[in-house]
């Protein structure tokens, strides 16, 4: 299967600083690559999208999620992190 | 490379529109526990069912979590009982053993105490069938259903009479939870061996040791496509019902693969279905009235129907590389928070369910009817019913709950996914005389179609 390694993190709540700065740190740590990032702000309203490499991470993929779902409860933001599969499989044929 | 719109929508569909895959099922011959000691074969069915599923639940969740799509439920659909107990006496303690199985592997259900009865019984179908009422008031997590016909046997009346008599004692055996027993027993026509639905999933005899099947949901979803295209033709509707019936089977298709490969068991179907849950937002009734109808039951609720089953099969067929079980839109009465509505304020009848029965998923589902209903009505309802499967080729299948103590205008409660329903009248005209006739309804004729 294609991009088995891909994983896509998504990042809603109100804009305040600090919040790619304190994503990007969690992913670093973890030995993770960003591949892209999109980010918009609507009326104070943030939405960033990652596409971040998954193919040599220093933890299980739980555990990287427990630490973004962690800083997202901090910060008051929702934080996923969701494997590309699922996209692909949606609107791609 | 995915669209930043196209993951954000992907997340509405999950977050707001209840996007799910309501089951995963893992389908688990019996074959090879059969012996003729019923202590011994019960300990052995247990053992096969907890070894096979030990991981089953696990895995669900993994797959859930990496996915961030909710998994509903995870459930077991094994072998009709009553073709491995032809050498015991009783087949009681094997429904136990499925349940502690269950509850050993932490699954949400077990389907498969099930007799298949379209041409005859044996003395082992009679059994099971006879120990349905104890069966399930004993246990809680173990789902039963019996084929009582299909179109190639025709339908043998001997197992109607039956049925409706094991509903009601069923019924009366479950009366403290308003008959909630009969919420786990189905009766067929043409039931299908690789259904991952409850509580009509069973594993056939025509399957192989063990299979993971998807059954896929999604009403959410097609109701606020269809909010996009108000006022379309009905070419427009169609063609936004295949659509995202695409993109729902998809994911279906996608943690079936996944579900497979991490229990390293084949993989068996994607049911491309619409299964409707009592939340506000998942309503198959819903999807109808968004095309025009204003409660659903009203007149053009049978079009609309037979146009949304047909376009979702259309787009899931096409997104899955094995589809089957019962694919179609469900519509469970209790289960649909338009059905309910529609039930209580006098729309939506019996008869009017049984003429949409024609062009969709399965039956009459999750009805509540008066405490009262006698047996042979009960029996007569599921002989029409599984006459329409027989003519039309397809499945139908009866699943009512005649309420104990309960009137037209009461509502019975079951909680969670099986929801609640009011109590809506049967016709109060006798089919004793014609239940009581028992013997075989013939097969029908297979051409001069009119």
């Amino acid at each position: 299967m294609a991009n088995v390694s891909k994983a896509v993190v998504t990042v809603l709540g109100f804009d305040r600083k600090g919040i790619i700065a304190k994503v990007s740190h969690v992913l670093f740590d973890r030995g993770i690559n960003i591949l892209d990032i999109s980010q918009t702000i609507v009326d104070g309203f943030f939405n960033m999208v990652m596409v971040v490499d998954l193919s040599e991470p220093t933890c299980p993929f739980d555990e990287l999620q427990d630490d973004l779902n962690r800083l997202g409860k901090a910060m008051g933001l929702q934080i996923r992190i969701q494997k590309n599969e699922i996209f692909e499989a949606m609107h791609q044929i | 490379m995915i669209q930043t719109s196209q993951i954000l929508e992907t997340l509405r569909m999950i977050d707001q529109e209840k996007l799910d895959v309501r089951t995963i099922t893992m389908g688990i011959s019996l074959f090879n526990c059969v012996c003729d000691d019923t202590k011994r074969l019960a300990s052995r069915v247990y053992s096969r069912i907890a070894r096979q599923a030990e991981n089953l639940v696990k895995v669900g969740q993994e797959i859930e979590r990496e996915f961030g799509v909710p998994i509903v439920n995870k459930r077991i659909s094994v072998t009709p009982i009553s073709l491995i107990t032809g050498a015991v006496d009783d087949p009681l303690p094997v429904a136990l053993a499925l349940d502690k199985a269950a509850h050993e592997t932490g699954v949400d259900f077990i389907g498969g105490y099930s007799a298949l009865v379209q041409k005859g019984m044996t003395e082992a179908d009679k059994r099971l069938i006879e120990s349905i009422p104890q069966a399930l008031s004993e246990t809680e997590l173990m789902c039963s259903s019996v084929n009582v016909a299909s179109t190639k046997a025709g339908i043998d009346m001997d197992a109607v009479r039956l049925c409706g008599e094991a509903i009601k004692q069923l019924a009366q055996r479950t009366k403290d939870q308003d008959g909630l027993g009969c919420a786990k027993l189905v009766i067929f026509s043409n039931a299908v061996e690789d259904n991952p639905f409850m509580a009509g999933a069973f594993h056939g005899p025509g399957e192989g040791d063990c299979a993971v099947s998807v059954g896929v949901s999604g009403p959410g979803v097609v109701k606020r496509a269809l909010e996009t295209v108000r006022g379309a033709s009905f070419d427009v509707v169609a063609e936004t019902i295949k659509k995202t019936a695409f993109r729902i089977t998809r994911v279906g298709q996608l943690v079936a693969m996944e579900a497979s490969e991490r229990l390293g068991v084949p993989f068996g179907i994607v049911d491309l279905s619409l299964a409707p849950t009592p939340a506000i937002g998942d309503s198959v009734a819903h999807i109808l009235e968004e095309m025009g109808i204003e409660r659903c039951g009203t007149h053009g609720s049978t079009a609309a129907l037979a146009l949304l089953n047909d376009a979702v099969k259309k787009g899931g067929v096409m997104a899955s590389s094995h589809v089957g079980g019962l694919s179609g839109a469900f519509i469970p009465v209790s289960e649909d928070i338009g059905m309910i509505e529609a039930a209580a304020c006098g729309a939506l009848t019996l008869d009017k369910l049984e003429a949409m029965t024609c062009v969709c998923s399965v039956g009459l589902d999750m009805i509540a009817v008066p405490g009262d209903t006698s047996a042979a009505t009960i029996s007569a309802i599921i002989a029409d019913e599984a006459a329409i499967g027989m003519i039309n080729t397809k499945t139908t299948a009866v699943r009512v709950i005649p309420a104990p103590g309960k009137q037209v205008g009461d509502f019975v409660e079951f909680g969670g996914l099986l929801g609640r329903a009011p109590v809506i009248p049967v016709h109060p005209f006798s089919s004793e005389a014609f239940i009581a006739r028992g013997g075989r309804i013939p097969a029908p004729l297979n051409s001069l179609k009119n």
